[in-house]
């Protein structure tokens, strides 16, 4: 169980070393992501100024649906899609013999190797978000509330991780997906709203789909008081699948790869 | 260098003629068509990765306008659905490369061979372009259609609005086509674009009425929004076809569009020459 959290140390401490290098990278990425959070604000700001509740969350609280979707995109951005562009690239370009060559766990290596750690920057611009609107929602703290949030965050950014590799594993079958990644980091663009105010086909598909709602919303419902024990648990449950149906077409896949060289 | 110099000082037009020009166009579109079907499942996710954007922006405008008693900045909630599902279809047509398309060409020397021929490179990239629209309408039918189930919009134009929109969409295309020439001319100053690319589509998501129509936009935004191109290419084209453009202001209308299509190629022109004297290629 802690053998994938040491070598995802050992890769992040070369991916930090390598990064450090390019200190400008950094700069840019502060302006980039500096650019997309004011845009945000100014959009968050235009539908504020029309109507003071959206779907039954009032300006706070949709303002802390905006600190988790914006701390959940650098979580993934840094540590999530970075991996899953390089094993697709791998696979295309028949270099996963490396990998599966080495004696660990493949699909734990595929999805360690690197970490883009400029993104982070939008993690701790989410988490800036997140105190303004907790500040402003007038929170109570308790243990339990940090628990649920802390929780589902996790669970929210394990369930977008599976959808990802699924995703990407459809390359061992399909050389070209990259278009289908592009498509779901578009989908994403969704959870800066509260998925309730989606018709009900697109809420579905965003809840179990693609689980833009398990990965935003419930977090920020944790955060704002609305979590039922019930849905806490439910997310459990949907976690656990997700990861155990991803692992058995991991494996499925992996029948499916004959290497370059092989 | 010196090769590159004849190809800025000559004058192609003196040596193509106008059926040379038009069958190098035909070429480019041919080109176009023949990729773009040949990835047809490719061709649905990326129409998916482009409606999605326009569906979040719908959904968040009529719900606000219903929590306001139907509707504010003069759109009804029927309206903003309306309004959105032009803007796919406008999206389609204003497509055009984009600097990201501009900075891979240099960097990966293809501008090198693209410059020896006897053509100026922008006008196989508006060939092409133009070619695009024919499949990407195509994909685009079967989920405009979806979209008008799903939202029933209501869309109510004269007949001479309809006859209008194909021309303002044009247009719009190329006032967009310009621009964004103009803007991957950068790369041939610096390597360093993405920030400044996307300051630009930062801009132009505010300014267009891509995020919202203008009119719901704050006064200092519509303010800023007149003195640039980006509501030519969305917002003006997506009200003819809505039925809210009066015939009064669609004639000043078109007058702009043309104004920054010349004032965009020409800039274009101007900065080429410069760009060009820059340009050295490793290799070939």
């Amino acid at each position: 169980m802690l053998r994938p959290l040491k070598l995802f140390g050992l890769f992040a401490r070369i991916s930090v070393l390598n990064e450090v290098q390019y200190r400008a990278n950094f700069f840019m990425q502060v302006l980039q992501s500096g650019l997309s959070l004011g845009t945000g604000l100014i959009v968050l700001n235009v539908v504020y100024s029309y109507t003071d509740t959206l779907g039954g969350w009032s300006q706070a609280e949709l303002l802390a649906i905006y600190g988790v979707f914006v701390l959940m995109g650098g979580l993934i951005g840094s540590l999530v899609i970075p991996n899953m562009w390089a094993f697709m690239e791998d696979v295309r370009e028949g270099r996963l013999d490396f990998t599966l060559t080495k004696p660990e766990d493949s699909q734990v290596l595929i999805s360690v190797r690197v970490v883009a750690i400029w993104r982070l920057v939008d993690v701790v611009l989410g988490i800036a978000v997140l105190s303004v609107a907790i500040a402003r929602m007038g929170l109570e703290a308790s243990w339990w509330l940090a628990f649920a949030f802390a929780s589902t965050l996790v669970m929210g950014m394990i369930l977008l991780y599976c959808v990802l590799l699924l995703a990407s594993i459809l390359s061992f079958w399909f050389v070209r997906v990259w278009e289908l990644m592009e498509m779901m980091q578009s989908i994403f663009q969704a959870g800066r709203w509260p998925v309730g105010i989606y018709p009900d086909w697109l809420r579905l598909g965003l809840t179990y789909l693609i689980p833009v709602a398990f990965a935003v919303t419930v977090p920020a419902e944790a955060l704002t008081g609305r979590l039922t024990p019930q849905l806490l648990a439910g997310t459990f449950v949907f976690t656990l699948v997700a990861l155990f149906i991803t692992r058995r077409l991991w494996m499925l896949g992996l029948r499916n790869y004959s290497g370059a060289s092989a | 260098m010196g090769l590159n110099e004849n190809i800025t000082t000559s004058h192609p037009r003196s040596r193509m003629s106008l059926r040379g020009y038009l069958q190098m166009y035909a070429v480019a579109a041919r080109q176009a068509i023949i990729e773009q079907l040949q990835y047809p499942a490719a061709n649905m996710m990326f129409m998916v990765h482009i409606l999605i954007e326009p569906v979040i922006y719908l959904v968040v405008w009529s719900s606000v306008a219903n929590s306001q008693g139907g509707a504010i900045g003069g759109y009804t909630a029927a309206q903003f659905a309306g309004y959105y599902i032009i803007w796919t279809l406008v999206r389609q047509f204003n497509l055009a490369i984009g600097p990201h398309g501009f900075h891979w060409r240099i960097k990966e020397g293809r501008l090198a061979a693209e410059l020896l021929r006897p053509v100026h490179p922008l006008l196989p990239d508006l060939g092409y372009y133009l070619g695009y629209k024919v499949p990407q309408t195509l994909y685009w039918l079967p989920m405009g259609f979806l979209l008008w189930l799903l939202f029933k919009p209501e869309i109510s134009p004269d007949p001479w609005q309809v006859l209008a929109f194909p021309v303002v969409l044009m247009l719009a295309f190329f006032v967009r086509f310009f621009f964004m020439w103009l803007l991957g001319l950068v790369c041939f100053w610096t390597e360093r674009v993405d920030a400044l690319f996307e300051l630009y589509f930062a801009a132009e998501l505010l300014f267009s009425g891509r995020l919202v129509p203008l009119e719901v936009m704050p006064a200092w935004a519509q303010n800023v929004a007149n003195f640039l191109p980006f509501q030519w290419t969305f917002y003006f084209p997506i009200e003819v076809l809505l039925g809210r453009v009066s015939l009064a202001e669609f004639w000043p209308g078109v007058l702009i569009q043309l104004a920054w299509i010349t004032g965009g190629y020409s800039l274009v022109r101007l900065i080429w020459k410069l760009a060009v004297k820059r340009f050295t290629a490793v290799g070939s």
